[in-house]
């Protein structure tokens, strides 16, 4: 999941000086999921923006505020309202704010931060478990991330800064490193970790990317 | 040629490196001359690179200007500041100056530091910072580019004693033998028995371990290096001894002297690498305590 965090409610007004009306679109997927984006908050938004004299126009729950056609279907319930507005507020995770704002001939503004790729560990409480490297290790590192989990992204085991298996970046967090040791040796396959890891490579991971399934297929064939 | 570091390894001689912080400034003059009053008395000054993620003059500046008053340097590289374009860079531009030992860190992270708003880089840890330094020993840059005249480093790396677990420290020690690291100087160890534990958990290795000393100047420093930084443990017996002692400072250089002996009498490393943190100047009084 898209992990998102709202943005201090000054700071989206500080969007909308010359904003009298505004239409909020918000997620049912992630956004919803972490409390960023959903039904509650798009009232409590709506409450905060009224009370500082704006008005809200119309607002909905888009399926998924990532998918270009589907927000574009769905959004055509509510075309009236969002050609009226002054500007649209996207209560997505960055990438929904971007495909909302394709959509919309408005000024969009985003309500929340895009935190990172994270798991739910119970109801609010969530944690980062992957920077989307593009080239997985988990193979090797017992189904534990040293790019994410590891404070310094090491790839080739536990720096000296660890203190009674705390992370040295946030001491709150365990060692990545040593959570990996203790769970190879579980299976016998700890001497594994002293094999020296290739360099890796950042010229295919230059950015934006663009994955073609169809282009792919075509290659393949 | 070789370093007179790694001559003095080789001959099995016991061997002393000291270490030297930057200046904080464009000031090296005082460093500078309590380098001059332990050039005769170590084999070679190992230079922080922005020790504890600290903004300072780079280790390479030191180091040049340590190697023009004759005393051998040790360039720290961590992984924190500079990506492989740089740390290359850095490596070929030591080697032009004279410099023939390279310490791989991995680095304190910026959090931790003097400057904690840094973009922190880690695209290469200390493992891969010696696979750098061997490739371009090998005459070629990480792309396979020929270098034009190649350095010939002399490579070291570190190890932290006192860890739980120990193994992934001792495995670790493999990865950078494997990677090509020669010699190894520990965090700051204080007990025998840390020491006699690593010689038996290193046995067989091949590289030389340089015992980390760092001096206490006071029990508060021992008390707050015992909670707040990692892989420290100064026993309860130091701590007593600092306590009672009317001068502090002398003390902990008697410690120091005293621990440094009972390494050599027991054989339990190569040399010993003297971490004065601030008060350099005392690195001649300890040897003389520890009779080197």
């Amino acid at each position: 999941m898209i992990v998102s965090q709202k943005k201090p409610f000054e700071e989206v007004l500080g969007y909308l000086d010359d904003v009298e009306t505004v239409v909020l679109t918000g997620c049912a997927d992630c956004a919803s999921l972490c409390k960023t984006g959903g039904e509650d908050e798009i009232a409590e938004l709506t409450a905060a923006l009224e009370a500082e004299g704006k008005k809200v126009l119309a607002s909905k729950v888009l399926t998924t505020s990532c998918s270009l056609l589907l927000n574009r279907k769905e959004l055509k319930e509510i075309k009236d309202e969002i050609k009226a507005a002054d500007a649209v507020i996207s209560m997505a995770c960055g990438d929904g704010v971007q495909t909302v704002a394709k959509n919309v001939k408005k000024a969009t503004y985003p309500s929340n931060d895009t935190m990172f790729v994270g798991e739910t560990v119970r109801q609010g409480v969530f944690q980062e478990m992957c920077k989307t490297c593009g080239e997985c290790v988990l193979g090797r590192t017992a189904a534990i991330c040293p790019i994410t989990r590891c404070g310094k992204s090491l790839l080739n085991g536990a720096c000296g800064g660890s203190k009674d298996g705390k992370c040295e970046v946030i001491p709150e967090n365990e060692c990545a490193w040593i959570e990996i040791y203790e769970k190879l040796k579980e299976v016998g396959k700890e001497a594994e970790l002293e094999a020296v890891q290739p360099l890796r490579d950042y010229k295919d991971r230059t950015y934006p990317q663009t994955i073609d399934l169809r282009k792919q297929a075509k290659k393949g064939a | 040629m070789k370093s007179k570091l790694q001559q003095s390894l080789e001959a099995g001689k016991f061997t002393i490196t000291s270490e030297m912080a930057p200046p904080k400034g464009t000031d090296f003059s005082h460093i500078l001359s309590i380098a001059e009053d332990i050039k005769d008395r170590v084999v070679a000054a190992n230079v922080t690179d922005f020790q504890s993620a600290a903004v300072k003059a780079s280790s390479l500046s030191m180091c040049i200007e340590l190697e023009r008053i004759g005393l051998e340097s040790v360039l720290q590289m961590t992984g924190r500041d500079r990506n492989r374009i740089a740390i290359q860079g850095e490596l070929l531009s030591a080697a032009h100056f004279g410099v023939k030992n390279l310490l791989a860190l991995t680095g304190d992270h910026p959090v931790v530091g003097d400057n904690p708003q840094a973009k922190p880089v880690f695209e290469f840890d200390s493992v891969s910072i010696l696979q750098a330094a061997v490739i371009l020993n090998g005459g070629k840059d990480l792309a396979g580019n020929p270098l034009e005249g190649t350095p010939n480093f002399f490579l070291g790396a570190s190890v932290t004693p006192v860890f739980d677990p120990i193994e992934v420290q001792i495995m670790k020690m493999r990865s950078k033998i494997a990677a090509g690291a020669k010699f190894f100087q520990t965090q700051g160890v204080y007990d025998v028995e840390t020491m006699r534990e690593l010689k038996k958990q290193t046995e067989g290795m091949d590289c030389y371990i340089l015992a980390g000393i760092i001096p206490l100047k006071s029990p508060g420093m021992a008390r707050y290096m015992n909670n707040n930084v990692p892989g420290i443990r100064v026993p309860e017996e130091a701590i007593e001894r600092l306590s009672k002692a009317e001068n502090k400072e002398e003390e902990g250089i008697r410690i120091s002297g005293e621990y440094i002996a009972q390494l050599k009498d027991e054989g339990l490393c190569d040399g010993v690498h003297i971490m004065a943190i601030g008060a350099e100047e005392n690195v001649p009084k300890i040897l003389d305590v520890a009779g080197l």
